[in-house]
């Protein structure tokens, strides 16, 4: 069964030893996310080089392992990206583990979030893997409009 | 107190998982999710399948031999199930899809009979989501309050908390026993309470009347609810019962076809029980089915159920509790636990335990179990949960205990 792997020393990893979970200060915009139905909690926050590219990313809160690692890996995915490409990875990996993408050249452009594909067989963890990437989606689009603005989002 | 050797050998002992086609086509299965919902036997099976094939035709209405055979099928189900819950009149079981149905019509049709501005309705705080939003609709459409009773530190309903019943209570709708931490309330006390303040006494019966044997009389509530598919039937069938009284004096929940004695254009006249809230063609299939189930666990005899089942949940709940990295949520004592045991794995998300599980075959139950405001209570988010049926036997406690070491495993190296 490949979800066997799921739970792998590398995802494993990230649940332990995570890399961007921690306060930012000086955030471009934070939004949060929630999955009320798991106790799923969220904030990311972003800040962007004036170049306009995503320079820091970072989460905190609290979840369920895949919740808590595909953040870290999100994080690590979404620097020097500018917004609209981190709004395009957001959109692939939700379409990954939804199982409506599956074109393994396609999805190579999600790095190490394809560690997380085999969600696409456990439909109740989707919500779980796609909180991180819901909410920077939701940051970029509705609440974080404008990249040159230092306004913190709604939850921020 | 941990299980005799006599004990641990009876429920080594399987003689029920052959009957179940789901669990015996798959050996590898462990399935502790029967607080879901049950599996079903063969003959259970066989059951609803021979209505269709032999006696398929609507019950009531046809003049012709295939209806009034399928229409006696149906009120033999009916006497099955008055006899097996110790009703005294079969016309006061009413057939509905399941516990939750049952408890939307005793809120809606009991609440427009009782409820008026300032009245009280009083629930438990560890009742699932069918008996708890149900009250809350009717009391803000009636201008009543919905009161709660609270848990003492030993998991029960305590006596001082009983007398906060006030004159005011209308309605006391209380569950026999918790789906999620499987302790059982004094349902009798409950109701002699209830009935002192002058309200009538609702029991959710759906996590009880399939593993304990149920008696009306002796409980002494006014409503019983429950479901088929907890208890061996198909889903889709349940039951409510209730005492004649009561149900006549309540107007209809649905209305429509079969519940009316005579229409005209402005009004109804409703037909007697149990039609009057029977609307609408009824779950035929389901209705033999759920007889069939009942005659599978009087087969066996309730009393065995019963003693098997606790045998496994004081085994499941000593297993629990003998591994460090378990917190049990709720008692620990395995003689408290009904069906199910909650808990957690220590810094790991009920969730991720119960998706390891899965990649070993074994099925649990995690979340909030539709139990919202009692978890809150508890202080807890979420919590894993396992729970057994008489099929269950010693060696799928073993297979959840190296699961969970696995997921211990996998999350501290």
């Amino acid at each position: 069964m490949a979800e066997l792997d799921l739970y792998n020393a590398q995802f494993m990893d990230h649940v332990h030893n995570p890399d961007y979970k921690y306060q930012m200060e000086d955030a471009t915009c934070s939004h949060e996310g929630i999955n009320p139905s798991c106790g799923d909690e969220l904030t990311f926050s972003i800040r962007l080089a004036d170049s306009g590219t995503i320079e820091e990313a970072a989460f905190t809160g609290r979840g369920c392992a895949i919740s808590q690692a595909s953040a870290d890996i999100m994080s690590d995915l979404v620097i020097d990206k500018t917004p609209e490409e981190a709004v395009g990875l957001c959109r692939l990996f939700m379409g990954m583990v939804r199982g409506e993408i599956t074109d393994a050249d396609e999805l190579e452009r999600l790095d190490e979030a394809v560690l997380l594909r085999d969600i696409s067989h456990m439909p109740a963890r989707v919500k779980c893997a796609e909180l991180a990437w819901r909410t920077l989606e939701e940051m970029l689009e509705k609440r974080c409009p404008d990249t040159a603005s230092a306004e913190v989002g709604r939850h921020g | 107190m941990s299980l005799t050797e006599n004990e641990l050998a009876s429920i080594r002992e399987n003689p029920y998982r052959a009957d179940f086609p789901l669990l015996a086509g798959n050996p590898g299965l462990v399935y502790l999710d029967s607080a879901a919902t049950s599996q079903r036997p063969r003959s259970v099976l066989d059951a609803a399948l021979r209505f269709y094939e032999t006696m398929n035709a609507n019950a009531l209405r046809g003049l012709y031999r295939l209806s009034v055979e399928a229409t006696a099928a149906t009120e033999e189900a009916r006497s099955r199930i008055a006899r097996f819950i110790g009703a005294a009149d079969p016309a006061e079981i009413i057939f509905t899809r399941n516990a939750s149905e049952s408890l939307n019509l005793a809120a809606r049709s009991l609440g427009r009979l009782l409820l008026g501005q300032g009245d009280e309705v009083v629930i438990s705080i560890m009742e699932h989501h069918s008996n708890l939003i149900p009250w809350q609709q009717i009391c803000a459409e009636r201008g009543a309050t919905l009161s709660y009773l609270y848990l003492d530190e030993d998991y029960r309903i305590s006596e001082d908390e009983l007398a906060k019943i006030s004159p005011r209570a209308k309605i006391v709708s209380v569950t026999q026993v918790s789906n999620v931490l499987g302790v059982a309330n004094d349902i009798a006390a409950i109701a002699a309470r209830a009935h002192e303040a002058g309200a009538v006494c609702v029991v959710d019966g759906a996590q009880s009347v399939p593993h304990i044997a149920t008696d009306v009389e002796k409980l002494g509530c006014d409503f019983l609810a429950f479901s088929g598919h907890k208890m061996l039937a198909p889903m889709g069938i349940g039951v409510l019962w209730g005492t004649r009284a009561l149900l006549e004096a309540m107007p209809p929940f649905l209305t429509g076809g079969e519940m009316i004695d005579s229409v005209s254009e402005q009004g109804a006249v409703w037909a007697p029980l149990p039609a009057k809230f029977e609307a609408g063609t009824q779950n035929g299939g389901g209705i033999v089915a759920l007889d069939e189930a009942i005659a599978y666990l009087e087969g066996i005899g309730m009393a065995v159920v019963e003693r098997r089942e606790a045998l496994l949940a004081r085994a499941l709940a000593d297993a629990l509790s003998a591994l460090p990295f378990i917190d049990i949520v709720g008692p620990a004592e395995g003689e408290r636990h009904i069906g199910s045991v909650a808990f957690n794995v220590r810094g790991v998300h009920p969730h991720d335990v119960a998706s390891l599980l899965d990649m070993h075959t074994v099925c649990i139950r995690a979340g909030h179990h539709c139990a919202e405001p009692l978890l809150k209570h508890l202080g807890q988010n979420s919590t894993c949960r396992a729970s057994v049926a008489l099929y269950n036997d010693a060696s799928d406690i073993d297979r959840l205990v190296d699961g969970l070491e696995n997921v211990w495993r996998v999350f501290n190296g």
